[in-house]
């Protein structure tokens, strides 16, 4: 190999349009936006048709009123619907909240690096990929079926344990990396100054990481209030205000918005139609809230 | 020592370094009255610098002083960053480097660069050298290629075994000579080096050091180091940059203190502030 | 005070026994939740395995007097009291490749739900992995000023966020009539030879169940290749762009080679999602157990199955159902298996 001297004006620095690499450039960056056009397109095309044909069925007299019966235009409401999902929702929240922090902050703090950590881990990973129906079916033949909940079959409890084997994985991920971003010289100073690890960890590190879990907490029920298939076969549905009675209306059948969009969204009547894309608008207006909230948080992160 | 009143204001025109005849002919790059600015920020203000073929030019002075900000307008590199505006000229063989006709693709296949920090592709070591010579339409035998741009750079003996290991299992020396192999195997005019020993152990830094010895033979070598004795060692020229406080923020602004041979640097400042750094008394 | 008396103010200088108490309690405590995960895992496995070995449900298969403990009988001696076989012994493996699913006369094959669920899955992906790494690639590069693509990469999670059964919906009534009027009516008149799109388009078929798909693992695929890409040292880009490399030579040859665990990973993530997907694909997919060939006949997955005839299901069929069940549960574990052993696998080279 020889180097020669230098070339002077051996190959122009000028742009040249027509070379075949700047060709494939140019080809290359247009597709790539055409792609990012294509993948948000879908949810602009989403948010306009909920907005507009959900928006339009929306009336304060849907939040305090029942369905109507088939084929008939009233009653035209869903309260029992958004009752319902605020119930099995809460459910959820309730039962997996305690657990997935309290398993986060065992893989963050206690065992970081254990086998026994890294089994759970893997855990988190498998159960965030059981799809959510088989979640309703494990929840159906292991509460539902065999009516363990006070001799009741389908039942807001039995919906809401389903939802919380769903929010489970998430809130476990979230609290565990939430916790690890904690500086690791916090807590050496709260050792120092003598607080046990029950102190160190509720006081000191859990209320740093405050932020990252909690918008993972927010995430995980927006993601949860619009889940319908662990729902269809563990609350069923029901057309009726909640039995007070029954357990507060915990221990009876529940409607829930999602699936209340399921059940009447190819109904062949005109007001469950409208009643869908209502409880459909309601859903993402909760979910972008959620969604807009999560950002805010995570901005304290941030700080 | 000289008295206050002889010496010259910083980033006037006045103590551009005096060049020779012979000097202008042989200019590669140039830098006339440039100024770069990160958004709103000037980061260095009015370089005047004359970098001749042939030769090593060392870029050094105090962290912050804006020395490898200058050597990056040198192939664009700056481009990267969006902020990036630049006022003046930079000329490379003539040819205005920030004119719009100016595609920075073709300026970086004739200005090679090595990093501070390796940064070998992960790839196997032989297609780190081979990568760059076949984007740049390389016709030759790709093996003897490989092999003399690794021997240049000094490192072919360590890895010669182990061509198709991955880049990112030798050693950071060996990473940076790597790295320096494959900017010469590109066969570019002018490699631009930003501090390529500053993560290096003495021995390493030792075997860089000779090999940039080698390579000015056929390259123009620009050099940014915060060694001055290594400037000293490898250098012809050495252009001394310093850094002011900006008024009314917390900011430094670099300017270029002197250019000048190495040796009158080093021996014989006419400024000050060099005299002042290449002693040691600060930076 | 004096300053002898230091000890006296600090009456806790000793750890007390409740205080110890407190700590190793609140260590088993976090055990105990974090072994929750296992123990779920274990619950999910085995009440599905079970429900697909027997009839009946859990309690009976459990009772005391006519449970597990007296012996299974098959179908045939309906006399004797006791537990009945369900889909998985009876059936065997040749429930996977049969392609009947009757009901009425109690013969189930999965077949069909299965071709479905994988052929659905892969072609959305097939789609989204181009188009979901273009967008990641768009998102990383400085075409568009920092904001714009901070709000696209907004915009990109939000549409993970909308729930399945709104895209569904979404689905039946607005995206699957467009597309039968702009995508599948041509396609089925210019290429209505080849099998797969013999069949007229007329309504819910397998071909929308294919696009919902492609919208709802968009995101993911997306997310994380651009993630994986925003990881990559600046170096790197910048060592290439110094020999001379295009923005696009640098993209294909360097980038995403060197994101490739990540993108892998997120598509493998993404298949996971796609074959377990339950709402959107059931509201569009038309919901048949027959074989077709044709992509614009109605189709069927697992998940789509289960949906649709689990709440009127009984006897067999709620056990032939559990055993599709264990079918996709198997299907998506081995998916998330791998995906996390690619990543680990590839990433370690990159290091």
């Amino acid at each position: 190999m020889t180097i020669t001297a230098p070339r002077l004006g051996a190959t122009s620095l000028l742009y040249e349009s027509s070379k075949p690499r700047n060709i494939v450039n140019r080809g290359l960056t247009a597709v790539a936006a055409m792609f990012s056009l294509i993948a948000v397109l879908p949810l602009i095309l989403v948010l306009i048709y909920v907005l507009i044909k959900g928006g339009a069925s929306i009336h304060p007299r849907i939040f305090f009123e029942l369905p109507p019966p088939p084929g008939l235009s009233e009653p035209k409401g869903m309260g029992n619907a958004i009752i319902g999902t605020i119930a099995v929702t809460a459910i959820g929240a309730l039962v997996s909240i305690p657990v997935g922090i309290g398993g986060g902050i065992y893989l963050a703090e206690m065992g970081r690096t254990t086998k026994f950590a890294d089994a759970v881990r893997f855990g988190v990973n498998v159960l965030s990929g059981v799809p959510s129906i088989i979640c309703g079916l494990f929840v159906y033949a292991l509460v539902v079926n065999t009516r363990v909940i006070f001799g009741e079959s389908f039942t807001a409890v039995a919906g809401g344990i389903s939802l919380a084997v769903l929010m489970l994985p998430t809130i476990i991920k979230t609290t565990d990396e939430g916790m690890k971003l904690v500086p690791h010289e916090l807590r050496l100073a709260a050792y120092g100054v003598g607080a046990s690890r029950f102190v160190t960890i509720t006081r000191v590190v859990l209320p740093a990481a405050i932020a990252p879990i909690a918008t993972g907490v927010v995430l995980a029920i927006a993601r949860a209030a619009g889940e319908t298939a662990p729902l269809i076969f563990t609350c069923l549905f029901s057309p009726f205000w909640p039995d007070w009675e029954r357990g507060l209306g915990l221990l009876a059948p529940v409607a829930t918005m999602s699936v209340q969009i399921y059940n009447f969204g190819v109904m062949p009547f005109e007001t469950q139609r409208e009643l869908a894309w209502a409880a459909s608008f309601v859903l993402v207006v909760l979910i972008l809230g959620a969604n807009l909230l999560a950002r805010w948080l995570a901005r304290f992160t941030a700080r | 020592m000289l008295s206050t009143s002889e010496y010259l204001i910083p980033g006037s025109l006045t103590h551009r370094a005096p060049m020779t005849a012979n000097n202008l002919i042989n200019t590669c790059l140039s830098f006339d009255n440039v100024t770069i600015s990160y958004g709103e920020f000037e980061a260095v203000k009015n370089v005047f610098i004359d970098i001749p073929r042939h030769q090593v030019t060392a870029f050094i002075g105090p962290s912050g002083c804006g020395k490898s900000t200058v050597l990056r307008c040198l192939n664009r590199m700056n481009d990267l960053i969006p902020s990036f505006s630049l006022r003046g000229r930079v000329t490379f063989e003539g040819q205005d480097l920030y004119a719009p006709e100016v595609d920075p693709v073709e300026v970086r296949r004739r200005i090679g660069m090595v990093f501070q920090k390796p940064n070998p592709f992960p790839k196997s070591i032989y297609e780190n050298i081979a990568f760059g010579a076949r984007i740049n339409g390389f016709r030759g035998d790709m093996d003897e290629l490989v092999e003399t741009s690794l021997t240049k750079a000094a490192v072919w003996d360590e890895c010669k075994d182990k061509l198709n290991e991955n880049g990112l299992s030798l050693s950071g020396g060996q990473q940076q000579r790597l790295c320096i192999a494959r900017a010469i195997a590109i066969e570019p005019e002018v490699i631009l080096m930003d501090e390529p020993c500053s993560a290096l152990d003495p021995i390493s830094t030792l075997k860089i050091e000779e090999t940039t010895h080698e390579l000015k033979k056929s390259f123009t070598i620009v050099i940014v180091t915060h060694n001055m004795q290594q400037a000293v060692r490898v250098s012809d020229r050495t252009a001394f940059f310093n850094a002011e406080a900006v008024e009314g923020s917390d900011g430094k602004v670099g300017y270029l203190v002197e250019y000048n041979t190495t040796e009158k640097i080093f021996n014989r400042p006419q400024q000050r502030a060099t005299q002042q750094y290449v002693t040691g008394q600060f930076g | 005070m004096g300053a002898g008396s230091g000890p006296a103010r600090f009456t806790l200088r000793q750890k007390t026994p409740s205080e110890r108490l407190v700590d190793q309690g609140f260590v088993h405590l976090t055990r105990l939740l974090a072994s929750m995960v296992g123990v779920v895992l274990a619950l999910i496995f085995l009440t599905v395995l079970l429900q697909s070995l027997f009839q009946g449900n859990l309690s009976d298969i459990f009772d005391a007097e006519h449970g597990i403990w007296h012996g299974v009988h098959s179908a045939a001696n309906e006399d004797t009291l006791g537990l009945l076989w369900g889909a998985l012994p009876e059936f065997g493996l040749s429930f996977l490749s049969h392609t009947r699913w009757d009901p009425v006369r109690d013969i189930y094959g999965a077949f069909p739900s299965i071709y479905g669920t994988l052929l659905t899955s892969l072609m959305a992906l097939a789609i989204a992995v181009p188009i979901g790494v273009g967008t990641a690639v768009f998102l990383t590069e400085d075409y568009l000023p920092e904001k714009i693509r901070t709000v696209i990469g907004f915009m990109v999670e939000l549409l993970a966020a909308i729930p399945s059964v709104v895209l569904g919906l979404w689905a039946f009534f607005i995206m699957e009539p467009f597309l039968r009027q702009v995508l599948f009516l041509p396609a089925h008149h210019l290429l209505g030879w080849i099998p797969f799109f013999s069949a007229v388009p007329t309504g819910p078929n397998t071909a929308s169940a294919v696009m919902i798909l492609v919208v709802m693992v968009l995101p993911i695929i997306t997310a994380i290749s651009r993630d994986s890409l925003n990881q990559l040292p600046i170096e790197l880009r910048q060592g290439a762009y110094a020999v001379g490399t295009t923005r696009w030579g640098t993209v294909m040859q360097i980038l995403v080679p060197a994101a490739i665990s990540g993108i892998v990973g997120g598509t493998m993530l993404a298949l996971g999602r796609a074959l377990g997907e339950t709402m959107a694909v059931t509201m569009i997919i038309g919901n048949s157990t027959n074989f077709n060939v044709s992509w614009f006949s109605p189709g069927g997955t697992i998940a789509s199955l289960l949906a649709n005839q689990f709440g009127e299901a009984e006897g067999m069929q709620v056990s032939a159902l559990y055993y599709a069940a264990l079918v996709l549960i198997v299907m998506t574990f081995l998916v998330n298996v791998a995906a996390q052993w690619i990543v680990r696998r590839l990433s370690l080279r990159y290091e």
